[in-house]
């Protein structure tokens, strides 16, 4: 009877100590910088705040921009993993702020627009940090515009993924043809849920209260 | 068998339905005996099990309360004795105060009295009187001074006023040196005055202390004789302990929760914000954990004064123990209350720092968040990060009392319950009883027929031998006499 008790308390001890499930968040924005879309990047920043100021310690945080090749490192603008400690959390969030800020204000238009390469990196990133909960965020008209020689017909894997298209843009040539701006926005829900993942699209920045 | 197998034993429904209602009328009757024996042996059995149960749910009370009362008197007795151990504490120390310097006393007095007896004799020493040949004098002095010896009788007469009034100085010298011995008394006796009143004070401290010691002494002895009354103001007593405790560990678990509020926020910072042990963040626990130790500490302190006593092997510690171990939890509880300081003025400067966060990330310029009185609102958290702790130290007596408390409050609950158990079962039997009797009333319903018929056979029966005895009640009675009582 006794060896059982201790046997009951031992696995309640050890459970208590088993590392918990993570709880955290990633978040990954892709900021479309292409020429028909770059006249809307300063409202990334009101984005960027917003996904700041709902960000908890532990959770992860990438702005990268959508150009000509967006499979790259070197797209990342700013990435941060908020620190355990409240303050220091604080300051990297500071820190961040003031950099996207830096580059909003230095950004230059790019002639070709690559979303998918940077949906690609947007998976790794995330996949490396091993949030709990994983958001791509796509600041983005969502018109692909490949430059030569750029393979981007790929699947993508995008089991645990939420992806939410932001502030989708219309075209001049979607004004004549409406059918062209629905059926981009259909060919990326396909293929994202497709790929696992869900798929929302929200144009109203006013009301950015559920995206996170 | 369907209903329309039933009702088709004749080419009739309605015949084959009454034939069907007479034979089972029928069958009722004749196995309506068997049929009340059995319903009333359920119902008795059932009866007699409730009634048992009753019994014996009865006799648990009985013997919880007599446990309740056992407790309670003891609890009763530990605590007269306590108080009256205090009380004979008390009186020593008047004793020891008051009346050890009586030796002191007795000689102040003494010696007073003594000098006052001196002065008293000095003062007895009767002053010189006056000559009483004044009338001579007189007689002399008005002499004509044409007569003879004029001059003689001039010089008697010179002397004689000298002396007199050499005299008189003396008699005025004695009289003002024993009105100054006089004067002198009145401070010795003054001295006597005090010195009595205060003999008096302390042996009426000594004595209203002996009277309250006899009024706790007669309570002790009626508690110790288990009289009904002492157990009943014990009891009493402990209902209001009990609500009163409670009330005060309500108003110390919300001066727990104000302290856990105050430090919980900066534990983030050391134990880190996102951890969690369980479903409870790390943070949290660390700061809940902080609260206990403080309590705890504060019990520990309050069970070395021995102002509570809810362990007894820290009361039964040596002197020297135990005064070290005040010591040592004082300063721990001291170095708790610093330790809640800062993290209480942490907390202030984190907000600070989260608020100025949330101003850039709204876009404020963050001036509007700059408040000139903040410091007070920071003071006051420190304050009151500090001065929690030893508060809660004082927990330790409404606990005390609350746990002693809450055995006899278990008890009467207990008591009540089974009280209310108990009766419940018994109506309940009697309720069983009386089903069986109403069941067998049931059965015979559907039988009044052929029990009409019975009890006409039964009367033509009785009016065609009126010889027969007539039944005294104790044979069983007709089925017919059954049904309509």
């Amino acid at each position: 009877m006794k060896g059982k008790i201790l046997a009951v308390v031992f696995a309640a001890a050890l459970s208590a100590c088993a590392p918990t499930a993570p709880r955290n968040t990633g978040i990954y924005l892709l900021v479309d910088t292409s020429g028909s879309y770059d006249r809307q990047v300063t409202k990334t920043e009101q984005i960027i705040l917003f996904a700041l100021s709902r960000l908890q310690s532990e959770d992860s945080l990438a702005v990268a921009r959508i150009d000509t090749g967006s499979f790259s490192e070197r797209n990342i603008i700013a990435k941060a993993t908020f620190d355990d400690r409240p303050s220091i959390a604080n300051k990297q969030k500071r820190a961040f702020a003031s950099h996207i800020e830096k580059f909003i204000d230095t950004t230059s238009p790019a002639p070709y627009t690559d979303i998918t390469g940077g949906l690609l990196q947007a998976i790794e990133f995330l996949n490396e940090k091993h949030p709990a909960r994983k958001e791509i965020l796509i600041f983005s008209d969502m018109k692909e515009d490949l430059a030569k020689g750029y393979v981007r017909d790929l699947p993508l894997k995008l089991q645990g993924f939420e992806v939410v298209a932001l502030n989708v843009t219309k075209l001049r040539s979607d004004n004549f043809d409406p059918r062209e701006y629905l059926g981009r926005l259909d060919q990326w829900r396909s293929r994202v849920e497709k790929g696992g993942g869900q798929w929302r699209v929200i144009n109203d920045l006013d009301h950015l209260d559920g995206l996170l | 068998m369907s209903t329309t197998s039933l009702l088709g034993i004749t080419p009739w429904p309605a015949l084959s339905a009454i034939l069907w209602l007479i034979f089972l009328v029928v069958a009722l009757y004749l196995a309506r005996r068997t049929a009340h024996q059995a319903i009333a042996s359920v119902s008795a059995a059932l009866a007699n099990g409730l009634r048992l149960a009753s019994h014996s749910v009865a006799h648990a009370e009985e013997r919880l309360r007599g446990r309740n009362r056992e407790v309670l008197l003891a609890q009763g007795r530990e605590a007269k004795e306590r108080v009256v151990e205090r009380e004979f504490v008390r009186v020593g120390d008047a004793v020891r105060r008051d009346l050890a310097n009586y030796p002191g006393l007795h000689r102040a007095l003494s010696e007073a009295i003594v000098r006052i007896e001196e002065d008293h004799q000095k003062a007895v020493d009767v002053p010189p009187e006056a000559p009483g040949w004044a009338q001579a004098v007189e007689a002399v002095a008005n002499i004509e001074a044409r007569s003879a010896g004029t001059q003689i009788l001039t010089d008697i007469h010179k002397s004689m006023v000298k002396a007199q009034s050499e005299a008189m100085e003396d008699y005025r010298t004695a009289s003002a040196e024993r009105h100054a011995l006089l004067r002198r008394m009145m401070p010795d006796w003054r001295l006597i005055q005090e010195t009595l009143e205060h003999v008096s004070k302390s042996v009426g401290s000594v004595v209203e202390r002996s009277q309250v010691i006899d009024r706790h002494m007669q309570d002790y002895e009626q508690i110790v004789r288990g009289e009904d009354r002492a157990v009943a103001v014990l009891s009493s007593s402990s209902l209001v302990y009990f609500f009163v405790s409670a009330l005060v560990l309500a108003v110390a678990t919300a001066g727990a929760a104000i302290n856990f509020t105050l430090i919980a926020r900066p534990m983030a910072e050391m134990v880190g914000g996102t951890s969690v042990i369980g479903s409870f963040r790390t943070a949290d626990i660390a700061a809940l954990v902080i609260i206990m130790v403080e309590i705890s500490m504060g019990l520990f302190l309050m069970e070395s004064l021995r102002i509570t006593r809810l362990f007894p092997v820290i009361g039964a510690l040596p002197d020297k123990m135990r005064v070290r171990m005040i010591g040592i939890t004082f300063v721990i509880l001291l170095l708790m209350a610093s330790v809640e300081a800062g993290l209480a003025y942490m907390r202030e400067v984190l907000l600070q720092d989260e608020l100025a966060t949330s101003a850039l990330l709204r876009g404020d310029d963050g001036s509007a968040a700059i408040n000139t009185h903040q410091w007070i609102t920071t003071a006051a958290q420190m304050g009151m990060g500090f001065i929690l702790p030893f508060a809660l130290v004082f927990v330790a007596i409404p606990l005390e009392t609350f746990v002693h408390s809450l055995r006899t409050v278990v008890g009467l609950t207990g008591i009540g319950v089974l009280r209310a158990l108990s009766l419940i079962l018994r109506v309940s039997g009697n309720g069983t009883r009386q089903l069986g009797v109403l069941a067998e009333r049931v059965y015979d319903l559907p039988l009044f027929v052929p029990l009409w018929i019975e009890m006409r056979l039964a009367v033509s029966a009785a009016s065609s031998q009126p010889q027969q005895p007539v039944p005294t009640g104790e044979e069983e009675p007709a089925p017919w006499q059954e049904a309509r009582s």
